[in-house]
């Protein structure tokens, strides 16, 4: 399991490593049923300790993200994993969309603008993707 | 939870020198405690109290329940320890140090001691007077944990080591805390490490404890904040719980204790407002709290 940490970020590693998994989940790398490390494999790994992970993995599975099977080992839910997922990829989107409006208000960007800035910048990365595909496929 | 180490008072004098004053400390079982602070704050004469090397000028020390002053057998037997200095018997041969260390610790565990020999790719026939700096902290990390300690205790283990040995000696952390619950105890001047391999972080400083808590907390506590203002101004207007401050302008940036709320209303009115807040990584809190008292000691 790919877990990076980065302390400048400010955000509490056991948090770091909540946000990636549920973005794993989310994003269909983590599929349910799915088993995770054990906390001792997974501290060994990502260089943290063993009660970082023990917390990290208690609030996953307060969420229902993640279930507990005594005496196995932590698993992905699969207590309503699509409804999950919807409502992590909205969290996460939600997430960058909130950057985005402080950013642009603080550079003073309308709300205009800003939608024009989308709509320019998803038209350019569409024909550039395309172009790839086009060229990946000669 | 329970306590295995716990300090109280501990205060202790060298001739005119009060290195350590009224210092209170707790370890509790199970956990990871970093303990910071810059060199001759006191971090090791309050490890060297721990093992029992050191008497208390007055205040109490209980390792495992026991004052390892007058039982220091009792206690040694239970605890690893491991410091920066590695003195270790040159002339022995590296199996026979292990063999010389088991004989003081009945729950030595020799299949242990070889498979992290192994893992580390450290040549038992080698003398120890011949082996690099990082292969010396090896062979201290082998002896500082083959019998097994209840509480490990490691005072500034990375310095001077590379990459690779440093993960050796946290990939130990890591397993002593995982496998049945021990504790441990280190001490470093590297604040990313002490941040990323802590669960309690204690921060000395002048042989106070100047800051002590879980690290979470301590780090959520404690925040990163841009502040812009609508004039230009020549310094920052006095804010509580503000503890360094730098930038200039209309444009500061500031470390401070407590929520952002209070730093936002003391700023409004000053008419300025919070851009952008974040906790504070451990190095920043660090800095803010002792850094400048040493620059100023030092100039």
């Amino acid at each position: 399991m790919d877990i990076k940490i980065n302390l400048a970020d400010g955000v509490p590693l056991y948090k770091q490593i909540v946000n990636q998994i549920r973005y794993m989940v989310a994003s269909g790398v983590l599929a349910v049923g799915d088993e995770l490390p054990p906390i001792r494999a997974l501290a060994l790994q990502i260089k943290v300790t063993p009660n970082t992970i023990v917390k990290a993995y208690d609030e996953l599975q307060a969420a229902g993200v993640l279930v507990k099977r005594h005496g196995s080992g932590t698993f992905v839910s699969d207590v309503g994993p699509s409804r999950l997922a919807t409502r992590e990829r909205r969290r996460i989107i939600e997430e960058r969309i909130d950057a985005l409006l402080t950013e642009a208000r603080h550079l003073n960007v309308s709300l205009d603008d800003l939608f024009n800035a989308i709509r320019r910048r998803h038209a350019l990365i569409a024909a550039k993707t395309g172009m790839d595909k086009a060229s990946g496929e000669e | 939870m329970t306590n295995v180490v716990e300090v109280q008072g501990l205060s202790r004098r060298f001739g005119g020198t009060l290195a350590l004053d009224g210092v209170d400390f707790c370890a509790t079982q199970g956990l990871v405690h970093g303990l910071v602070g810059v060199n001759g704050a006191g971090k090791t004469t309050l490890i060297k109290h721990l093992l029992g090397l050191l008497r208390p000028t007055s205040g109490t020390v209980r390792v495992l329940g026991l004052d390892p002053v007058r039982d220091p057998v009792n206690v040694l037997r239970r605890v690893g320890y491991l410091s920066e200095h590695r003195e270790m018997p040159e002339w022995m041969r590296v199996a026979e140090l292990l063999r010389y260390t088991q004989a003081y610790y009945p729950s030595w565990d020799m299949g242990y001691a070889r498979e992290l020999l192994d893992t580390f790719g450290l040549d038992p026939t080698k003398r120890v007077g011949g082996l690099s700096q990082g292969m010396r902290a090896q062979t201290g990390l082998v002896l500082a944990v083959a019998h097994r300690p209840d509480v490990l205790i490691l005072d500034e283990p990375s310095s001077g080591l590379d990459a690779v040995v440093r993960q050796d000696i946290l990939d130990a952390i890591v397993r002593t805390v995982a496998d049945d619950g021990r504790t441990v105890i280190f001490s470093s001047h590297l604040l990313d490490e002490v941040e990323r391999m802590s669960d309690r972080v204690t921060m000395i400083h002048r042989g106070k404890i100047a800051l002590d808590g879980m690290r979470d907390e301590v780090c959520g506590a404690h925040h990163v904040t841009q502040l812009r203002f609508a004039e230009r101004l020549d310094r920052l207007p006095q804010i509580d719980g503000v503890l360094a401050a730098s930038g200039g302008a209309r444009s500061w940036s500031v470390v401070h204790a407590g929520p952002v709320e209070r730093l936002r209303d003391a700023a409004a009115r000053a008419g300025g407002d919070v851009s952008e807040s974040r906790n504070a990584t451990l190095e920043e809190i660090f800095v803010a709290r002792v850094g400048r008292g040493t620059r100023a000691e030092a100039a």
